[in-house]
């Protein structure tokens, strides 16, 4: 069989196991279609989670991004699973002692006021259409490379999978086409891995195989690596080019984003108990961390086979896959020299009398993962499989994304706010067109990206890391903090971080270089200055302004003891 | 922290503390030793002395000690601490007696 048609079956047999779960767990209640009825297996909810957490951008983008970064890249590692730690000990089991549907839902009733519930409403919203984009966009990409679709084509058939389970099945239907698509997405990583593990190391383990030497000539991976870079002029791939305190800003920035985003942090309200959101942190991150483990790993196979593939070779004589990327524009090369042969090289490359060589191809990061099997010569139905892996990933992160816009819109804006005499059944509707309308928005683009896709990610992060992680600790971790505190901590840590990154990814590009950044700390970094402002503003405040009402305090006292999970919320509001 | 207890209820003849005030007492303890681990291994061993820790090798391996930090180690870690406190806080919470029960 063909990739192609490799490739179509694949992707049409999960498709159709995904559309069967969304008929079979369809919701009937606001309860089910927002937190899945409270009765989620603490296990699946964090196979669901890891799912939901694994976006285009983990399974697509970050192993190209490590296998081009070298150590650098580590700042994903970290920051993506570091996040899950604070989450569990920190935020997750409180959360769900609270036991409410929305994360606006927390922060309103905690801080008594209707304005932080609307601030919360409005970040929600802009956090999850920022990330939305780019997982659609993935679709897309997954679409036209290998099915051979347009890119709009691709992204409206995304879009109808979509819809039909978020729309039908709210989070009920999410969780559990969730479980499934996790199963998809891991699979199809770790095969390939293994075969690449295999085939440079001789050992079938990823996760070992890139510390582990070649079985012919006893040669370390690693060394291996690090001296193609010396060779070629890249700096060496396992130390940093980046500053200390900007590697430290950029992974505390992802890590505390991490545990602030609400349609993380909203999974942890479907589970039955407070001791199963905690287990359920655990198992979330046991499953993200397989894949986490194994992307530097394939990062540096990829690096390595991607260098001995390319490097000096006559250019008429590059692989099939090599054309088929450069028809989509994503591979270029230019024979500056004329020689006939790839030179790709760093910036430090010099050639044998001491003059420097110029560098001819350029390679988008984001390719890495979806040609490493071609690179490697896998067989064409790994090839297939990473297709539809990569298709689990961007989808299953859609769709709970434009849960969080459905709930913030039905919930937090006309049940908690403009029509508290709602139905239920009203509001169940109402979820439903919202969740409609999210999905024709972000399929909307999807098609049409704004330019700035890569750079908004940074954004949801910073946002998420200065907006709602002070002010949910604060919540349970102090009885004093206070409406004001919270609400201008929340306002001054989001203004300051907007106004950072939007004047170097928007207003003054040309100054984002690393001379110009406060104390060097990058815009994908800030969000960790942001979240100390937010925590001193509101600390300050606090201290100033009328404590809060009696019933806050023991609200908070009983967010913090596990018994009686579920009831606590009807106290305090 | 005399003046702060709440009412207390002695467990079967003992005379330990088992106010609320006492439990989250114990709660921020473990919270704060296992997160001063999570710092130590991600931003201690992966970025702050990761360049002087790569001068050393893992034995029997290519990885230089504060890479394979920054790429694996941490990762590990951060799993068993999850698991470390789920264990520690349902031991806790049957203590003082505040858990869910099975039903």
């Amino acid at each position: 069989m063909t990739i192609t048609a490799w490739t179509f079956t694949l992707v049409a047999l999960s498709f159709a196991l995904y559309i069967g779960i969304a008929i079979w767990s369809r919701a009937s209640s606001t309860s089910e279609f927002y937190v899945a009825g409270k009765g989620v297996h603490p296990v699946a909810n964090g196979m669901a989670t890891a799912a939901d957490w694994m976006s285009a951008a983990s399974f697509i983008s970050m192993a190209g991004i490590i296998s081009f970064l070298g150590y650098d890249g580590s700042v994903y590692l970290m920051g993506w699973t570091g996040g899950y730690v604070l989450l569990a000990l920190l935020l997750a089991p409180y959360l769900r002692k609270f036991g409410a549907f929305t994360v606006p839902d927390f922060v309103g009733d905690r801080y008594y006021s209707q304005s932080i519930r609307k601030l919360a409403v409005v970040c929600a919203i802009f956090v999850s259409f920022t990330y939305v984009a780019g997982q659609m966009r993935g679709v897309g990409i997954v679409f036209s490379r290998f099915l051979e679709v347009d890119v709009t084509l691709g992204v409206l058939i995304g879009m109808g999978i979509v819809f039909f389970y978020a729309v039908l099945g709210g989070m009920k239907g999410i969780t559990y086409t969730q479980v499934a698509q996790y199963c998809v997405l891991i699979f199809a990583y770790t095969v390939p891995a293994i075969f690449l593990s295999l085939m440079l190391t001789g050992t079938p383990l990823p996760q070992i195989g890139f510390g582990a030497a070649d079985p012919e000539t006893g040669t370390y991976l690693l060394d291996r690596l690090n001296g193609l870079h010396t060779e070629l002029g890249f700096a060496p791939y396992t130390s940093g080019t980046k500053s200390t305190l900007d590697v430290f800003a950029i992974t505390a920035a992802l890590m505390v984003g991490t545990a602030g985003l609400p349609h993380v942090i909203i999974r942890f309200y479907t589970v039955p108990k407070v001791r199963d959101a905690r287990v359920s942190a655990g198992w979330a991150l046991v499953f993200i961390a397989l894949l986490y483990t194994a992307a530097p790993a394939v990062a540096v196979f990829a690096r390595t086979n991607l260098i001995e593939t390319v490097s000096e070779q006559p250019y008429s004589e590059m692989p099939e896959w090599f054309s088929n990327w450069e028809t989509t524009g994503l591979i270029s090369f230019d024979d500056r020299n004329g020689d006939g042969l790839v030179q790709y090289v760093g910036p430090e490359a010099v050639d044998a009398s001491g003059a420097p060589i110029e560098n001819e191809l350029t390679i988008d990061r984001d390719i890495m993962v979806l040609a490493n099997p071609e690179i490697a010569r896998l067989p064409n139905w790994v090839i297939g499989l990473v297709a539809a892996g990569g298709l689990a990933a961007a989808l299953s992160t859609a769709a709970g994304l434009l849960l969080v816009v459905s709930t913030s819109i039905s919930h937090d804006m006309l049940k908690r706010g403009l029509r508290p005499d709602i139905t239920e059944k009203g509001e169940l509707i109402a979820a439903r067109v919202s969740a409609a309308v999210a999905v024709v928005i972000a399929g909307y683009l999807g098609i049409n990206p704004p330019g700035f896709v890569a750079e908004v990610v940074a954004f949801a992060f910073g946002l998420a890391a200065s907006s709602f992680f002070p002010v949910i600790i604060l919540g349970v971790f102090s009885k004093r903090m206070n409406r004001e505190g919270a609400y201008m901590g929340m306002l001054t840590g989001i203004l300051f971080t907007a106004a950072y990154i939007v004047y170097f990814k928007f207003v003054n590009p040309a100054a984002n270089t690393a001379d110009n950044w406060w104390f060097g700390i990058s815009p994908e970094g800030i969000g960790t200055v942001g979240m100390m402002i937010n925590f001193a503003v509101a600390l300050t405040v606090s201290r100033f302004t009328p404590p809060p009402p009696e019933r806050i305090g023991e609200l908070v006292e009983k967010i913090r003891v596990p018994r009686g999970a579920g009831e606590a919320h009807e106290i305090g509001a | 922290m005399n003046d702060r207890t709440g009412p207390r209820r002695p467990v079967r003849g003992t005379s330990r503390d088992t106010s609320p005030q006492e439990y989250w007492r114990r709660n921020i303890r473990y919270v704060g030793l296992l997160l001063a681990v999570w710092f130590l291994v991600s931003y201690g061993a992966g970025i702050l002395f990761a360049d002087p820790l790569n001068g050393i090798r893992i034995p029997g391996t290519g990885f230089p000690l504060g890479f394979w930090f920054a790429q694996q180690g941490s990762m590990y870690v951060f799993v068993a601490l999850i698991f470390v406190y789920v264990v520690l806080m349902n031991r806790l919470d049957r203590e003082f007696d505040v858990d869910e029960g099975d039903e």
